[in-house]
């Protein structure tokens, strides 16, 4: 306020002195339980369009990875193409994926939905095929051997000695998951995003962006302690060893 | 489609790419603040990596700083970053983004030099080596295709996130994205988008080539690798090898 003396133009009361935002007044806190608990349904509807779009996209990568991997595995003319699509996917940044598809989709959560679909599959496929890749062919050789068919031998000899990298791989992409859908914001459907570019939109309003990052956090941490607890509960055998 | 064709008219004007704030403009901007960026993460992460590897100790802090990171949306940090006192634009971009280079850097120094074998290090030093020939001339040519891949992920992974500094008042080519989708000009946001993909993509050939160029031995292509599946064993996976972004 001392600079107002140097600058008589602006000595009206009414007029903000040029070069301070309301920021630099207002208390500004980074953390404030007050907003969370005004504002809870909110959170809790952006926290649910965020746990829906990655739970679909995750399941529905997976659904799509699975046939892909097992077609990749059987020679290397199909893995070739499979795993260098991927890595360019890969390479993509998601604000320039969502950008693209906007004229496809439009404004709609299916624009996120299908984004958060290519990388989690891109994910999924790697870790899918190298699961499966690690299967012994022994193993695999003895189960024709033993009369299985193929649907059977993949039920019960691939599926359960892939499956530790299956597991893995569905958390590298469930966590990636959570955090890629925060950048949906571009087309106003970025779950946790919102709030956090909602918070910088709203004058730096750093409560409501603090909020939303930690709710990212704490979702993927959530998410996380789940898968965990999913492969533990598939791989009694690795219990039965450890012990 | 519309959008497309429009953002190829957008790209083949040359007033769009030579004005002010123009597309090289932009570009530069994008490339300054990542190649900063990336200095600054692997001035911080090449020390501590090669300390750590070489001792063979700190895994465990490595892992969970690698997965916290991967737990940490980048909107969210570039978001902090701009409302803290430091202030939004260029600075405050540049240091988001250094903290989320660190991670990659670091995982695959670390993993590449603990990964040189006790043997080798040993005959080295039987040899008369002093401990910073072992280094230079032993360890470090051996983890030196980690750390390339290190620093190409982290590198990459730098780039594609500078486009999201636009959302939060920051520069860099993702302006046009975030300009044409507020403009409701979808050519411009496509624009943009092409132009930032096709920066990550570049980024990623020409480090890739580089990492070929440096590493000493027998050497293959990166892209080539994924032809041979074989070829994936010997080579440990780096942990953290970066997130799409």
């Amino acid at each position: 306020m001392t600079s107002l003396g140097a600058r008589p133009l602006l000595d009206a009361v009414s007029d903000p002195p040029v070069g301070l935002l309301a920021v630099d007044e207002a208390p500004n806190p980074w953390f404030d339980p007050s907003y969370v608990t005004d504002n809870w349904d909110s959170i809790l509807a952006y926290t649910g369009e965020h746990v829906r779009l990655t739970v679909l996209a995750v399941v529905i990568g997976a659904v799509i990875a699975l046939p892909l991997a097992l077609l990749a595995r059987r020679s290397r003319l199909l893995s070739a193409p499979v795993l260098g699509l991927s890595t360019v996917v890969y390479t993509i940044p998601s604000l320039a994926m969502f950008a693209l598809l906007v004229p496809f989709t439009g404004l709609s959560s299916n624009t996120v939905l299908v984004g958060l679909v290519a990388y989690s599959l891109v994910i999924l496929v790697r870790n899918f095929l190298a699961g499966l890749q690690g299967v012994p062919a022994d193993v695999r050789e003895a189960a024709r051997g033993m009369g299985l068919s193929p649907a059977q031998a993949l039920w019960r000899v691939d599926l359960p000695l892939a499956l530790p990298a299956f597991m893995a791989g569905l958390r590298i992409a469930t966590v990636s998951t959570v955090a890629l859908t925060t950048v949906g914001v571009l087309v106003g459907h970025g779950g946790l995003g919102q709030l956090i570019t909602g918070g910088f939109a709203a004058n730096f309003y750093r409560a409501e962006i603090v909020t939303g990052a930690v709710g990212c956090v704490l979702l993927t941490l959530l998410a996380d302690i789940l898968l965990a607890g999913v492969e533990r509960a598939l791989t009694p055998w690795a219990r039965a060893v450890r012990a | 489609m519309n959008e497309f064709s429009r953002a190829l008219v957008y790209l083949n004007d040359p007033f769009n790419w030579s004005r002010p704030s123009g597309i090289t403009d932009l570009a530069l901007e994008h490339l300054a603040i990542s190649a900063v960026a990336v200095l600054a993460a692997a001035v911080l992460a090449l020390p501590v990596g090669v300390a750590l590897g070489t001792a063979r100790r700190g895994a465990g802090l490595v892992v969970v700083l690698s997965n916290v990171s991967r737990a940490v949306p980048t909107l969210a940090l570039l978001t902090l970053f701009a409302v803290s006192p430091i202030g939004f634009g260029n600075r405050a971009t540049t240091i988001a983004l250094a903290v989320f280079a660190v991670p990659p850097i670091l995982t695959n120094t670390f993993v590449g030099f603990r990964g040189v074998d006790p043997e080798v290090r040993e005959a080295a030093r039987g040899m008369g080596m002093s401990r910073g020939q072992v280094l230079g001339r032993v360890e470090l040519p051996l983890a030196l295709p980690l750390v390339t891949t290190g620093i190409r992920t982290a590198a990459v992974q730098v780039v594609a996130t500078a486009g999201l500094a636009a959302l939060v008042g920051g520069g860099g080519l993702g302006r046009l994205i975030n300009l044409g989708f507020g403009q409701q000009d979808y050519g411009v946001m496509i624009a943009g988008a092409i132009l930032v993909a096709g920066l990550a993509l570049l980024t990623e050939a020409v480090l890739a080539l580089l990492s070929w160029a440096v590493t000493p031995g027998p050497r293959r292509l990166p892209f080539l690798q994924v032809s041979t599946p074989r070829s994936a064993s010997p080579v440990p996976e780096p942990t953290a090898s970066g997130v799409p972004l």
